[in-house]
């Protein structure tokens, strides 16, 4: 399904911004997640520490370009993700708007361009915009990853209809909502779409209890992903009887 | 000579990164390092030269979304 492994998991966890290494480690099982992402900084005492962490999950790592607003600051810290991370897998993100963090869709079309031409497997964090997707197909790109909203947001899916458009013209390929979900209820929206799997960090890291939470993203998703398979109803403007009309009583009043 | 590291100045003896990274104590195994911008790979750490006021990232693995 990604670049040819298949998870029997269609959620992707962020690890940013929990209350301790045992949540995350709690989380990330009750998730059921297989795939987390993580990042790169400035070399520090916390260094060490998550590396030890990261040997204790049984999971795939899919590392990020966060943080970086141009093509030479992605391809760089690329290749340092996959050298320190030990996997071709890249979340590249090029930022192109301080406030929105919305992605800088040539930057990122540039930067997929060469990582993929040196053997990355790059997860690119885009927009819902099909020029843009058909762009990074052609760049090497084998997985999108749509925003819902921006960033930390959890405003859920901002755009329904360009969500669902890009679902439809690109049938086979695989895609991921990536950020701004803050609500299962709103993964669960998206699963019902018909999109392939959902990541967010936030709305979990940052809950009351991230556990109980993670296992909630569990459900919906799988919700979404059954009532997609399942085949949801056509919508109606009017009423329309669920019961049969035929054989109904008639009580009184007649001739 | 003087150097960046991390965006810190650093004053240092080192003339290669494995020299640099062995003085600062920092562990190999656990980050990568990028030099000037361009990432260099572990294997060319003895032979990178350092220049007066280079700049060096050294990253390791951290929490991310």
């Amino acid at each position: 399904m990604f670049y040819g492994f298949e998870p029997q998991s269609r959620f992707l966890l962020g690890t940013a911004g929990y209350p301790s290494p045992a949540i995350l480690q709690q989380a990330i099982a009750a998730g059921g997640s297989e795939i987390i992402t993580v990042s790169l900084r400035r070399e520090g005492a916390a260094g060490a520490a998550f590396r030890e962490l990261l040997a204790q999950l049984d999971v795939r790592v899919l590392p990020n370009t966060a943080g970086c607003h141009t093509v030479q600051e992605a391809v760089t810290t690329a290749q340092m993700a996959r050298e320190l991370f030990n996997t071709p897998w890249i979340k590249l993100e090029v930022i192109g708007h301080a406030d929105t963090l919305q992605p800088d869709p040539f930057a990122l079309v540039e930067a997929a361009r060469i990582l993929c031409a040196d053997g990355f497997q790059v997860f690119p964090y885009t927009t819902e915009d099909l020029i843009v997707g058909e762009k990074l197909l052609e760049a090497g790109c084998e997985v999108l990853m749509p925003w819902g909203a921006p960033i930390g947001s959890g405003q859920g899916l901002r755009n329904i209809d360009g969500l669902r458009a890009m679902r439809a013209w690109f049938r086979d390929v695989p895609l991921i909502v990536d950020a701004g979900i803050g609500a299962p209820s709103q993964a669960a929206q998206a699963m019902e779409l018909g999109f392939d799997a959902i990541l967010l960090n936030t709305a979990v890291a940052k809950a009351g209890d991230p556990v109980r939470m993670a296992g909630a993203f569990r459900q919906a998703i799988e919700a979404g992903k059954a009532a997609h398979d399942g085949g949801l109803m056509e919508k109606r403007d009017m009423a329309a009887a669920s019961t049969p009309i035929f054989g109904l009583a008639t009580f009184g009043g007649e001739g | 000579m003087n150097i960046q590291l991390n965006g810190r100045p650093v004053l240092t003896a080192a003339r290669t990164l494995t020299e640099l990274l062995r003085e600062q104590q920092i562990d190999v195994a656990c980050v990568a390092t990028a030099y000037n911008g361009t990432f260099v790979p572990k294997s060319r750490y003895d032979s990178q030269q350092l220049e007066e006021g280079c700049q060096l990232e050294v990253l390791s693995p951290m929490q991310g979304g």
